[in-house]
């Protein structure tokens, strides 16, 4: 069954997608937009710490569910092995309207102008495909201000010496430091550094009819009560649908690109909400559904011009996965530094994100946001009991007496990290799914090292009696920071869309998510990903205009 | 308290959905998923034994419930609190078995009946049977994988271990509505407010 041709389908309701079809249809274009899962809100959970995206120790809350996704994974024994989306190895984001930004920690990070020339910074790096971006600081920066300005960041910038040059400041004021920042800032200071409050995709006053935050401990994992925290789901989406030129399908999973005679793309197919066959014709395509989902559709969208899936003569849809390798330091304290004001991360410092020596790259450092009971039971210091009475008095002890200071580094791109199409197992829609694979680069183990160390000093000098560093695993993630599989570029032999997110190979056929990404920040993505969506937007809405794409 | 009485209505709704997708999956026979299905999820084709007296448990026979409630009684002891055993948390994976959790029913059955088996060739004894010490000891070995014997060549006796250890923490850590942590037992032991107050922290902050 064939719908009616529209302009635009956006696949993925996510940070990129909510955002594009807003764009889109208050431009007047007719826009059906893409989502696997539904609608939900924090009534359906509440503070249920197992049905959080935090642990998603039952199963994902925000979707995909377990019944019906699968991917495969290492093994660990050199083998292969189905995994389901609660799985760790499964790589899961969110599959929800809204996708991640709907319980997510919300930090709302610029890159800094170093992130997007890291060859040109640092230079060739062995054994990586480490690249400059197509596109640089300026030319995004007025895209990050729109951004901030219409999901919605508190913040400071000017207690950050090294904050990325700005026209404007934040729209909301930023947040007052818990009780772990008001014991981390004047530890920093006095040991030169430069801590600020995080900024955040979080209401700290009144907000585009949004409440002002509420301080919850079950806030990053979880949905917010009171819509403080703003993601695509309470702000962009809504306004697209007010539009009246934007549909929003729930439940409909996209199975396949359509590709014509003419190697252009015509339109989607996919399974609706009863898993009939359907299909939906339009003049453009922009694929929003995430690093590793967006590669698989477009790996799983054959045709003779297109043998390795569409947009991919170059081979390389599906290299370059990133996420961000996690590191840092936990501390123990003999007094309580606990007070209960979620969501727990406030303060950060930027000292570390560049150009410390020996290291490519870096990342920031910030203390973490709330761990739960559950979650916490998982946290010793090396070669401590994991159970029975020393796993009790831990837990009771030190629950209110550790803080966490942690920090994502930016990986080095390699291009055998990847995700391809497993050559048998399938979905319950009989769709081939992704087979995710590879190691981080050595040099991630490095910045590891060297930003944990930081980590350690910081919390030593706050009052820490015990510290211990934290170190991420040797295999490459793909989970909510996954990056780098589409990556832009101005060679399309080595990279598959332009500056503008535009397919090098199908000129009707746009991506704006993290796929984009050719390296990935020493921060978290999110701000990014929403900020190449309304350069995409405006790139398209541009050429539209003058009636290219119909 | 309609809040509590929503959540448990709320919460027995994935059983019935979940037997109504699990029809239709089949019913569907697409290529190949029914094999990954079963591969991935393990279960289904375990379900108790029936009996004709009604059993207490949704998935364990009375025999397991008695060894599983004595291994998660060492994970969390009680001492001057309740441990797990007095959080119910073998109700809670008991139940979790037959819903979230049902992909593990295989390596539950096969597992507690390798740590009988286990402990009947080192000890005579089963496990449940054991002195506290002798228990402690065994876990550990089944934790490192260091249990003598040829009984976990096809299983590893540290997963087993970390599986049930990490239900444990689930069950009595996670929130009451799951069927553990009775009576918000680990919240009050961490001194955090039980049942969770949303907003309270406009009235204590501002």
């Amino acid at each position: 069954m064939t719908n009616k041709r529209i302009n635009a389908v956006i696949i993925g309701a996510g940070a990129g997608g909510g955002i594009v079809a807003k764009e889109l249809a208050s431009s007047g274009l007719s826009v059906i937009l893409f989502e696997r899962g539904r609608w939900h809100n924090f009534s359906e959970y509440n503070n249920d710490e197992l049905l959080s995206q935090r642990t998603n120790a039952l199963t994902c809350p925000f979707g995909p569910d377990n019944e019906k996704y699968r991917r495969v994974a290492p093994d660990g024994k050199g083998g292969w092995k189905v995994v389901v989306p609660n799985d760790w190895t499964y790589g899961n984001n969110a599959g929800c309207v809204g996708g991640g930004t709907l319980s997510y920690g919300a930090m709302a990070w610029r890159y800094m102008p170093e992130d997007f020339t890291m060859k040109t910074t640092y230079g060739h790096v062995e054994g990586s495909t480490l690249e400059d971006w197509p596109l640089s600081y300026k030319d995004l920066e007025a895209f990050y201000e729109k951004a901030e300005y219409e999901i919605g960041v508190s913040g400071n910038h000017s207690l950050n010496p090294f904050a990325a040059p700005r026209q404007k400041p934040y729209p909301m004021p930023p947040f007052s430091y818990n009780h772990e920042g008001h014991m981390l800032e004047p530890a920093a200071t006095r040991l030169g550094l430069h801590p600020f409050p995080i900024p955040m995709l979080r209401n700290s006053v009144y907000y585009h009819d949004r409440s002002p935050c509420i301080h919850m401990r079950s806030c990053v994992g979880y949905a917010c009560p009171v819509n403080a925290k703003a993601g695509t789901q309470n702000t962009v989406i809504p306004e697209a649908l007010k539009t009246g030129n934007c549909q929003l399908l729930i439940d409909c999973k996209v199975s396949e690109i359509i590709l014509d005679e003419k190697g252009r793309a015509q339109g989607v197919r996919y399974f609706d909400s009863q898993d009939k066959e359907k299909s939906q014709l339009a003049d453009l395509i922009i694929l929003c559904a995430g690093a590793s989902e967006t590669a698989r559709l477009l790996l799983n969208s054959k045709s003779h011009l297109f043998p390795n899936g569409a947009a991919n003569n170059s081979g390389w849809v599906g290299h370059n996965l990133q996420d961000h390798a996690y590191c840092g330091a936990i501390g123990l304290f003999n007094e309580e530094v606990y007070d209960d004001a979620g969501p727990g991360a406030c303060i950060a410092i930027n000292d570390f994100n560049h150009h410390n020596p020996g290291i490519t790259g870096g990342g920031l450092l910030a203390n973490e946001f709330i761990r739960q009971p559950y979650l916490f039971s998982g946290l010793r210091p090396p070669g401590h009991a994991r159970w029975g009475k020393e796993h009790k008095d831990f837990q009771r002890t030190y629950f209110k007496k550790h803080i966490s200071v942690v920090g994502p580094i930016q990986e080095m791109p390699v291009f055998t990290n990847q995700v391809i199409i497993d050559p048998s197992v399938k979905d319950y829609w009989g769709i081939p799914v992704l087979r995710i694979s590879g190691d981080r680069h050595v040099k991630d183990f490095e910045g590891c090292e060297f930003l944990a160390s930081k980590a350690e000093m910081w919390l030593r000098e706050t009052g820490a009696h015990t510290v211990w560093k934290i170190m991420p695993g040797k295999s490459t993630s793909a989970a909510q920071h996954q990056a780098g599989t589409c990556r832009m570029g101005n060679d399309p032999k080595t990279s598959v869309t332009n500056s503008f997110g535009q397919t090098h190979e199908i000129d009707n056929l746009f991506i704006a998510d993290g796929s984009l990404h050719v390296t990935n920040g020493g921060f978290n993505p999110v701000l990014t990903i929403m900020a190449l969506a309304y350069r995409v937007s405006h790139y398209i809405i541009k050429e539209w205009n003058g009636t290219r794409f119909k | 308290m309609v809040f509590f009485h929503n959540n448990i209505a709320r919460d027995l709704l994935p059983f019935v959905i979940r037997i109504h997708s699990f029809t239709t999956m089949t019913h569907y026979s697409r290529r190949g998923f029914v094999k990954i299905a079963a591969a991935g999820t393990g279960g289904l084709l375990f379900m108790s034994s029936c009996t004709s007296k009604p059993s207490r448990w949704l998935f364990f026979t009375g025999e397991e419930a008695t060894l599983a409630e004595s291994i998660i009684a060492c994970l969390i002891p009680a001492d001057d609190f309740p441990g797990a055993k007095e959080a119910g948390v073998i109700n809670f994976i008991d139940r979790q078995l037959v819903s979230y959790h049902r992909r593990f029913q295989k390596i539950y059955r096969t597992g507690l009946a390798k740590i009988q088996e286990s402990c009947v060739q080192q000890w005579g004894e089963l496990f449940n049977n054991l002195p506290d010490e002798k228990k402690i000891v065994f876990l550990k070995s089944l934790e490192k994988g260091t249990v003598p014997g040829e009984i976990w060549k096809d299983l590893a006796s540290s997963d087993f271990f970390s599986l049930i250890l990490d239900h444990t923490m689930q069950g009595f850590y996670g929130s009451p509505r799951h069927g553990g942590n009775k009576d918000y037992i680990s919240y009050r032991m961490l001194g955090l407010d039980y049942p969770f107050i949303i907003g309270r922290h406009k009235y204590e902050k501002d």
